[in-house]
């Protein structure tokens, strides 16, 4: 992230490629990090998506919030019809049936169609260097069929199929590291980024599909409905993810770390927590545990920055 | 173009389809190993790797992604290509629905092989019939010369603008994709008359944003099913079209039922793919025999021509249908339950005599047809035409 001693406005694209009039539910920061993340790619992008959320509320047939060629296909293949698509055009070009052209390939899909039902033709696609940009929204459940766990699902969050109980604290596991995942494919891009700092996220996106290869962005999206918070607070609460340490923004390039934001003062991991109903079950010494295991991890990605 | 030059070879049924794929110039091949397929992908990576065809090679990391991969590039405006078997299918077959759903031109080579449990290498029409209603155009060969004009026919077929769906090429496992066979090939010329450049309307295009695979609410979804009943049905002149504009330029005439000896037959044998030759070898001895019996072989599964199936049978007396799958708690094969509902209140309507015989590569010699037909001659005299007869079976 850019740190300047003067601030002023910024200045964004006003085109609007993912138009008004999709049916996301009041204070859902994924739709919003979809609209930021196109409007840093522009209009020579071709997007595959997976099913979920941003698909279900932007294309009931016969309409479409789509200003970009767009497809959907199913839940786990996005990145594999990506692979497709950039071939095809790959294939075409260097044939001279259609004109040559610089085109943003994008893949997207939620945490489940990323870390579970379609980590393999992810790691596909990763592995064989397709040059696109997977992108994995992660609201950090199944929320389009109604808030289930997925792999990405944090320790202790309840959901309708971990839910917190007399002998269950809720997740008992512990959420996936997408980001470790793709980095370990040794491709040249992989960041996280979330919606609640817009400019560090779209910069991420374009320097993503700036790269010749395969990259990968890891968006936390803060989803209201399934975190059961205030829709208001979305964008407060992608702040508390970073700032208590549970959510660290990092690019690796080329295998190199750098954290982008080092917040000023670490807040309490339990601000962030307890206020969240999928998180009101919770003790205060699960609590603490749970800020443990997240100060681990994001010690882990500054000693990495560090170049330790 | 690819160089792979005319005349007439003996040559490996797969790598005469994957030099027929390489001819038509496609763009991009997704792979992945599964006998008895390999063979044709492992060729077409030959092709690639030495320049002779320019297209991506891309090897997916399972069948479910190879189809999506199809899906991908075909919706980009590319001319695509894969082919699988068996499992490999089972595994795709939620994207293979999708494929057809969307009207994704795509051709397959579908090298025909049973399904696990028992696991099975060999070969009979159980995949297929699993993806029977997906949508797809599925027409069979027989020999190795119809499996390679067959990728041509396909890709003309596949890629009309008035069909825009995905066509499989089915042919026998084993017994066509690893028999070495005489192939006349076709040249670059014949080639570029018969099957234009494609060019698809609503590709995926920064220039032309078109959004594809919207999902349907109840109000429309049923819509979205007619309109692909309608474009399958639809497509079924542009089939026999492509098949009679390859007659007249090449001499090699096919149609969606091709029928042997039956102008005078009191009754037929039918099947479907490669077990068509020995049933017309077993009909021309029993002829001498004195037994008036003809064979009506199914190219065409998908869409199914029925009325010229029900031309090529009305007035015979009884039909014996050969299945190489069971639809398991049915009436039996699925190719004799389609043809029992297509002559059901049929004037002058044939007995339908159903065996399954040949699952998972067990022979089926002359001995047997020549059993299953004077067999399932008897059964229809006799009335005994319910269910279906598993043939050979021991114990
Ligand atoms: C093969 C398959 N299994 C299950 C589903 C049902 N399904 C559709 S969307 C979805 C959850 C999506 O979750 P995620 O990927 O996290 O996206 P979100 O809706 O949270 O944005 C599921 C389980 C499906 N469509 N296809
Ligand atoms: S459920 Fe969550 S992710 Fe889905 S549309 Fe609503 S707020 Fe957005
Ligand atoms: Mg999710």
């Amino acid at each position: 992230m850019d740190k300047y001693s003067v601030y002023s406005a910024r200045l964004v694209d006003q085109t609007e490629y993912m138009a008004p009039g999709h049916r996301a539910c009041q204070g859902c920061a994924e739709v919003l990090a979809v609209r930021l993340i196109l409007k840093a790619l522009g209009r020579d992008t071709i997007m595959a998506m997976s099913t979920g959320c941003m698909e279900i509320i932007s294309s009931p047939l016969p309409l479409t919030s789509w200003r970009i060629p767009w497809i959907h296909n199913a839940f786990e293949n996005s990145s594999a019809v990506v692979s497709g698509c950039e071939s095809g055009m790959k294939a075409m070009m260097r044939k001279g049936r259609i004109p040559q052209k610089k085109i943003n390939f994008v893949a997207m899909g939620g945490d489940g169609a990323t870390a579970d039902i379609g980590m393999g033709p992810l790691s596909g696609a990763l592995e064989r260097g397709h040059d696109f940009l997977y992108v994995c929204l992660d609201n950090e459940a199944y929320m389009n069929t109604g808030i289930q766990r997925s792999s990405s699902t944090p320790y202790g969050a309840s959901t309708t199929t971990s839910p917190a109980g007399k002998k269950s604290i809720g997740q008992h596991t512990q959420k996936k590291n997408m980001a470790q995942i793709a980095v370990a494919h040794n491709i040249p891009y992989v960041a996280t980024a979330c919606t609640s700092y817009p400019f560090d996220l779209m910069e991420k996106a374009k320097r993503a599909a700036e790269m010749n290869g395969a990259a990968y962005l890891h968006v936390l999206s803060v989803c209201p409905t399934g975190w059961r918070i205030p829709p208001e607070e979305a964008i407060k609460y992608g702040r508390l993810a970073v700032e208590s340490g549970m959510f660290p923004l990092y690019e690796v390039v080329n295998g190199k770390y750098s954290l982008s934001y080092k917040p000023p003062v670490m807040i309490p991991v339990k601000e962030y927590l307890a206020a969240q109903g999928r998180y009101r079950h919770l003790t205060d010494t699960d609590l603490h545990k749970i800020e443990e295991m997240a100060m681990q991890e994001y010690q882990r990605i500054v000693r990495l920055s560090e170049g330790d | 173009m690819s160089e792979i030059g005319k005349g007439r070879k003996g040559i490996e049924v797969s790598i005469a389809m994957a030099d027929a794929v390489a001819q038509a110039d496609v763009d991009v091949i997704a792979a992945y190993p599964i006998t008895p397929q390999t063979h044709i992908v492992e060729h077409l990576a030959d092709i690639v790797a030495n320049g002779e065809l320019d297209a991506e090679f891309v090897p997916v990391e399972s069948e479910h992604s190879a189809m999506s991969v199809c899906c991908g590039s075909a919706a980009v405006g590319a001319r695509t290509f894969t082919s699988t078997s068996s499992q490999g299918l089972a595994l795709m077959s939620e994207i293979f629905i999708i494929a057809a759903a969307m009207r994704l031109p795509m051709v397959m080579a579908l090298a025909n092989r049973s399904l696990s449990s028992p696991l099975s290498i060999w070969n009979d029409h159980t995949d297929v019939m699993m993806v029977r209603d997906a949508g797809w155009i599925h027409f069979f060969v027989e020999n190795g010369q119809e499996a390679y004009d067959g990728i041509f026919n396909a890709f003309r077929m596949s890629e009309d603008p008035g069909v825009m769906l995905p066509v499989a090429v089915n042919l026998d496992g084993f017994i066509m994709t690893h028999m070495v066979e005489p192939v006349e090939y076709v040249d670059g010329e014949l080639i570029k008359k018969y099957l234009p450049e494609f060019k698809m309307k609503n590709a995926l295009h920064p220039d032309n944003p078109v959004s594809m695979g919207c999902f349907a609410m109840p109000e429309i979804y049923t819509e979205a099913q007619m309109s692909r009943e309608v474009g399958i049905k639809d497509a079924y002149p542009t089939i026999v079209k492509a098949w009679d504009e390859w007659g007249a330029l090449t001499g090699r005439h096919y149609k969606p039922i091709e029928t042997y000896r039956t102008d005078d037959a009191d009754y037929c044998i039918i099947t479907m793919g490669s077990f068509g030759e020995t049933a017309m070898e077993v009909a021309d001895m029993l002829r001498e025999e004195g037994e008036k019996v003809g064979v009506v072989k199914i190219r065409l599964w998908r869409p199914f021509p029925m009325e010229e199936f029900r031309k090529s049978v009305l007035g015979k007396k009884y039909l014996i249908v050969l299945d190489r799958a069971i639809s398991f708690g049915s009436q039996g094969g699925p190719v004799a339950m389609e043809l029992r509902s297509a002559l059901y209140g049929q004037k002058d309507a044939p007995v339908v005599v159903n065996y399954v015989a040949g699952l998972a590569g067990r022979d089926v010699s002359r001995k047997d047809f020549r059993n299953i037909i004077l067999e399932g001659k008897k059964k229809a005299v006799s009335g005994h035409t319910d269910g279906f007869t598993l043939y050979g079976l021991r114990g």
